[in-house]
């Protein structure tokens, strides 16, 4: 165990050699070199679980305290690492995932200037990762999460001569920014409370703690978990983020950072056991999240924004579990989500790739023919997360469901709208399904007034305010042509190269058998149940075997009529898909478009336009902040004028003032 | 009132008087007479060669010479942790972990600007060693501030430390705006001058002493029943004080100053006088003043550090000049680092201390970036001419993207750490609304910072075609000085963030002590 230091030094090694040697190594060689760091902490990762599986499930904790980072006074954060079986079990998937997307970039980007440069970004964010989850304190934690943020605002502005890209970064940064604001005012709280920011003495602490205190710290980490794990209402970041490279959605934006909001609420259970009505808050917004995304996601036609908001959905799902204390299933529904998303994303981006960066679903279809290994372990991912059993989506899914069915008088409420989310679930999934690997090869009809509706499309429904959108608007149009010119109607899609299918099929296996990791039909079979034992405080009961059956009967009822619906509309055409797609739904029920209204412009201003960057950010700082800070502003700008004498005006009134108030103070 | 008689020692009165001049220790004032004695020898030295030194030769002297003013302060630290603080020249001016520690501080900006200037002296045309004397004499003056142990020597110091600095401030001498700041800063110096002299004279009419310990012991053994005066006089130093270190309301001259002066002398500006200017003010407020008195005067400090903070933060927003966004929020850093005073507290000043190293490297830094992008005539400062800078000049951008990410406070960056002990120290006196107003303060800030990288990153580079801006002349190579002065800078901003026990355990044992003189 004392090689925990190496899981996340393989990847800062690989970080600060393709820093300094990475255009020298050139191409593929950077690629694989970031792969092999990736791999060798994944492998380091591995000897550490076996360790810890051989020792008493009690003492399943190691401390390695690195170096004192910041001495204050009383207060000492040290640079120290914890393995327990959270932390490990969020190591094996997270450098697992990453060797493999990591091995597909090297296929994705092959023909990217930047390539070296891609790998730098990835092998840093697989360090801040880990740093995030291994860290043994808050700050550690948080300093991880800063990394991550950074890197994914980095990568999904990788392209960033492209427009759409680069606003999409900012609104990254902005919404986590919002979250991370909780996650500071949290950490603060911890430290005055408990009087330390190590999660183990806060596990000692967290019984003392008043119910008030609790609920507060709760409601505040929640808040930064909704930015980085993009629940409502700040969830509206992530489709943007789709913008970055495929590979960088699947790992960042799909299975790992996205899934550190949950990890910090599962880290802190034991404050959140405490934390009263702050649970019933978790567990609203998760399914809220998961019932508003999915709706979304009904009506989109670009295949990563599917896949985007399929991902809030889900997210929405791990939080409900987090809110009904069912974090065992949290994690397991983590774990499954990570596969079959990643799978979903990289397929998609075989996809793309395939059909000369076109991701307007519309032009796609029979896709099943040219790319049988991408068409067919879509379809593993699409059944998975449908929740088709025996895949692995169906045994997550339904432990959280059936958990929130049991979670105190509103609980079925909270499982009859999981229910619904799952039965559109199935519905979207089978629409793309359909529209991509099946159906006619739409491609080859008229390209040019498809690229006109494609481009209007993004115009309407690339969620303009009606503010100043014009010429983001017609960047969005320009930017759809930029995609558009490849894609001909004679085109021929090819399969993608091997570094790219093979992530896909061993995805796709772990997609298929990843539920046995926490079967419910034995104490013995709940493996993860009992892994993960020792971390979590409280007790968390399932319904009874009887209800438990009918639940599981209904959920998997629920996905089959889903994806009839959807097999249904798309394939048999009984019923006219404009009916369903509404715009309100393309639109994502003008949620995104609200904000910038209400925020009178500093929202959208903010990360839209670059080109009007700059007009835009006064107006909206001066607009923000609202008509008092205009009196101020107007009563300080004159003032400073370049004139001495106001200068020295001012002076005097500030000494006048100091004096006033000495003279309130003073005994003659 | 208690009348109290100080009991000087009387003057012997005969034929022949004789005047007891006071033992003076030279070697404990060694960094302050290296400095000096560097800055008269630059000037004689080149004048015996009649322009027969290479240009290099006077940034290389005033390296040297500052370096060794810093190396001198190992032996004196060890010195004063061994044997405790220890004043000299018949308590005028005092020794101590806290003294030296600024001293540093100021070496430290002397060195970095010293090899900014260079590169910008020659590609301005601008030759002449006045400038680094200038500069080593301003230092100097900084020194004496921070050592001083009595009023009237501090006031000493901080009028040598301006005057060179008016000068530098206009030394540009092609370039209007650098006259106009030179002008103005003198103007508004010799106002607040004026008000600090008043304030020390007040001081002395309530107290009967210029002398910081005495005054100390006096307000410790006697109840001031009328302490109007004494009140008045806290008053108008802290407008003097806050000038010096650009605290708002005494803040105006501030950004009209930093912009126009030559960029490497604002970088000078906003590291070494502010650190020598804080010195003052915590010298005399946390050291002196730090009792009971603390309630008196910690109102208004805190009224300044709220009002630096927020104006700071929220004026520098609305800037379209990267100069006087710096200027700004160089402000708002102000308003940082007095909070760390505010709180009166060893933990508070540390802060202060530790805050002031770090922010030496970052502004330094910055202003050598700005200055190099602003190229001949010193004029390319406005947020246009940053646009695209990613792709024309990757290296230099990411200088400056590590340096603005530092100032907003960004993890393993020393702003971070900075940032976080100030605010610690508020929270440990329970000072929780300062503590929000200060990271509401930085989250505004965060925007200005971000910002700039944007510009530089991600704008100019889209469908819009290249602006008018970008057609940058082909960049020309950055002067081996200002590569090295930046290469430190990054280096000491990213160390003081990732391992910063090795400057923190000093800053905390570089706690301020006034020590009686034992004659």
């Amino acid at each position: 165990m004392e090689l925990i230091w190496l899981i996340p030094a393989f990847p800062v090694v690989g970080f600060v050699v393709l820093v300094l040697f990475g255009r020298l190594l050139g191409k593929p060689a950077a690629g694989w070199f970031a792969s092999a760091m990736v791999a060798g902490s994944f492998a380091t990762t591995l000897v550490v679980f076996l360790d810890l599986l051989s020792t008493q499930s009690a003492q399943r904790v190691f401390e390695q305290k690195l170096y004192t980072w910041m001495p204050a006074g009383s207060f000492t954060a040290t640079f120290g690492l914890m393995a327990d079986p959270l932390s490990i079990m969020m190591c094996l998937f997270v450098t697992g995932i990453a060797t493999l997307i990591h091995i597909y970039s090297i296929g994705y980007m092959r023909d990217d200037e930047n390539f070296s440069k891609f790998f730098i970004y990835l092998n840093l964010f697989v360090a801040s990762m880990l740093l995030l989850v291994l860290g043994n304190n808050l700050l550690l934690t948080f300093l991880g999460w800063e990394g991550v943020g950074l890197c994914s605002f980095l990568l999904i502005g990788f392209w960033h001569t492209d427009l759409a890209n680069s606003s999409a970064a900012k609104k990254a940064f902005v919404a986590n920014r919002i979250g991370d604001f909780g996650f500071m005012v949290g950490i603060f709280l911890v430290w005055v409370t408990v009087g330390s920011i190590n999660y183990a003495d806060i596990r000692a602490y967290a019984p003392n703690l008043a119910a008030g205190t609790a609920t507060a710290m709760a409601l505040l980490f929640f808040l930064g978990a909704t930015g980085k794990s993009a629940q409502l209402p700040l969830y509206t970041w992530l489709p943007d983020a789709m913008a970055g490279p495929t590979p960088v959605s699947a790992l960042m934006h799909a299975a790992t950072m996205v899934t550190a909001g949950v990890y910090l609420m599962v880290r802190l259970n034991p404050i959140l056991h405490e934390a009263g009505w702050a649970n019933d808050v978790i567990a609203w917004v998760g399914v809220a999240t998961a019932l508003v995304a999915a709706t979304i996601a009904v009506a989109q036609n670009d295949i990563k924004k599917v896949l985007a908001y399929s991902t809030v959905s889900q997210l929405g799902y791990m939080f409900l579990a987090v809110g009904t204390h069912n974090y065992v299933a949290a994690m397991f529904h983590m774990v499954t989500h990570a596969f079959f998303k990643a799978l979903l994303f990289l397929g998609s981006g075989s996809v793309i790739v395939g059909m000369a960066h076109e991701q307007d679903m519309r032009r796609y279809g029979n896709l099943r023919k040219y790319m049988p290994i991408t068409a067919g372990t879509f379809i593993i991912g699409w059944l998975a997360i449908a929740g088709v059993p025996p895949l692995s989506g169906f045994w997550s899914k339904d432990e959280i469901l059936a958990g929130a069915f049991n979670a105190g008088p509103a609980g079925p409420v909270l499982w009859l709208l999981g229910l619904i989310t799952a039965l559109l679930t199935a519905f979207y999934m089978t629409r793309q399904v359909i529209m991509t690997f099946y159906g006619d090869e739409k491609w080859r009809e008229d390209a040019h007034a498809e690229a006109h509706a494609g481009a209007d499309e993004a115009a309407e429904a690339g969620d303009e305010a009606t503010g100043a959108p014009v010429a983001t608007a017609v960047a969005a149009v320009d930017h759809a042509h930029d995609d558009h010119h490849g894609l001909t109607p004679d085109h021929e899609p090819v399969e993608s190269p091997w570094t790219m299918t093979f992530p896909l099929v061993v995805l796709a296996g772990f997609s298929i058998v990843a539920g046995v990791l926490n079967l419910p039909f034995s104490d013995k079979l709940e493996r993860l149940g009992n892994w993960l034992h020792p971390v979590i405080i409280g007790e968390h009961h399932m319904p009874n075997a009887p209800v438990l059956f009918g639940l599981a009967s209904g959920a998997i009822t629920t996905s089959i009529v889903g994806i009839l619906i959807g097999y249904a509309v798309y394939e048999k055409r009984k019923a006219d898909p404009s009916k369903i797609e509404l715009s309100v739904l393309a639109r994502g029920w003008f949620i995104d478009e609200s904000y910038s209204k209400f925020m009178g412009g500093p929202g959208r201003a903010f990360y839209q336009g670059v080109a009007d960057f700059d007009s835009k950010i006064v107006d909206g700082v001066v607009n923000g902040v609202g008509k008092g800070s205009l009196g101020i502003g107007r009563l300080i700008r004159p003032a400073q004028s370049g004139i001495i004498r106001t200068y020295a005006l001012g002076f005097g009134v500030g000494a006048v003032l100091l004096l006033v108030f000495v003279v309130t103070r003073m005994s003659l | 009132m208690l009348s109290v008689i100080l009991q000087d020692t009387p003057i012997p009165i005969s034929a022949n008087p004789v005047i007891e001049t006071p033992e003076i220790v030279w070697s404990s004032l060694a960094p302050h007479l290296i400095l000096i004695l560097g800055g008269i020898l630059l000037l004689t030295l080149v004048s015996l060669l009649r322009g027969k030194a290479p240009s290099w030769f006077h940034a290389a002297w005033t390296v040297v010479v500052a370096g060794a003013a810093l190396g001198s302060l190992w032996p004196l630290w060890s010195r004063v942790q061994e044997d405790g603080p220890q004043t000299l020249i018949a308590g005028a001016v005092g020794l101590d972990g806290f003294s030296l520690f600024v001293t540093g501080i100021i070496c430290v900006s002397v060195i970095l600007s010293a090899l900014l200037l260079e590169g910008y002296l020659r590609r301005e045309n601008l030759v002449g060693p006045e400038w680094y004397v200038l500069m080593l004499l301003s230092a100097s003056g900084g020194v004496i501030m921070a050592s001083a142990n009595d009023l009237i020597v501090l006031f000493i110091g901080l009028e040598i430390l301006s005057v060179a600095a008016y000068v530098l401030a206009s030394m540009h001498s092609r370039r209007i705006s650098s006259s106009e700041a030179g002008l103005k800063y003198l103007i508004l110096g010799a106002f607040s001058s004026a008000f600090l002299l008043y304030g020390i004279a007040m001081t002395y009419g309530a107290t009967g002493s210029t002398n910081l310990v005495r005054i100390q012991q006096f307000l410790v053994d006697t109840v001031l029943i009328k302490n109007g005066m004494l009140l008045a006089g806290f008053a108008f130093m802290i407008v003097g004080l806050g000038f010096k270190v650009a605290a708002v309301p005494f803040h105006f001259w501030a950004p009209d100053v930093y912009q126009g002066s030559p960029t490497p002398i604002s970088g000078y500006m906003a590291s070494g006088i502010k650190a020598a200017g804080f010195a003052g003010f915590i010298r005399v407020f946390v050291v002196t003043f730090g009792g009971t008195y603390a309630q008196q005067w910690r109102p208004m400090v805190y009224a300044l550090a709220v009002l630096s903070l927020l104006v700071g933060a929220y004026m520098a927003l609305i800037q379209t000049n990267v100069k006087r966004m710096l200027a700004y929020s160089s402000i708002a850093h102000a308003g940082f680092i007095l909070i760390g005073v505010t709180v009166a507290t060893d933990k508070g000043t540390s802060a202060a201390l530790f805050y002031l190293l770090v922010y030496a490297f970052m502004v330094t830094g910055s202003f050598g970036v700005v200055g190099i992008i602003g190229r001949e005539g010193d004029g390319k400062h406005s947020l246009d001419d940053y646009q695209g800078l990613g792709k024309t000049r990757p290296g230099l951008a990411l200088i400056f993207a590590v340096f603005l990410l530092a100032q907003a406070g960004v993890p393993f960056t020393g702003g971070f750490l900075s940032k976080f002990y100030v605010i610690n120290a508020a929270v440990a006196e329970e000072q929780y609304v300062l503590a929000v107003i200060a990271m509401v303060s930085a989250v505004i800030a965060a925007y200005l910072y971000l910002r700039i990288i944007v510009s530089m990153y991600f704008a100019g580079a889209d469908d819009h075609g290249v602006s008018p801006e970008m057609a940058n002349p082909p960049a020309k190579k950055v002067p081996a000085g200002a590569a090295i002065a930046l290469g430190i800078a990054v280096f000491a901003t990213l160390w003081l963030g990732i391992v910063p026990d090795t400057v923190t355990s000093v800053a905390n044992e570089a706690v301020a002590r006034l020590v009686a003189f034992q004659g």
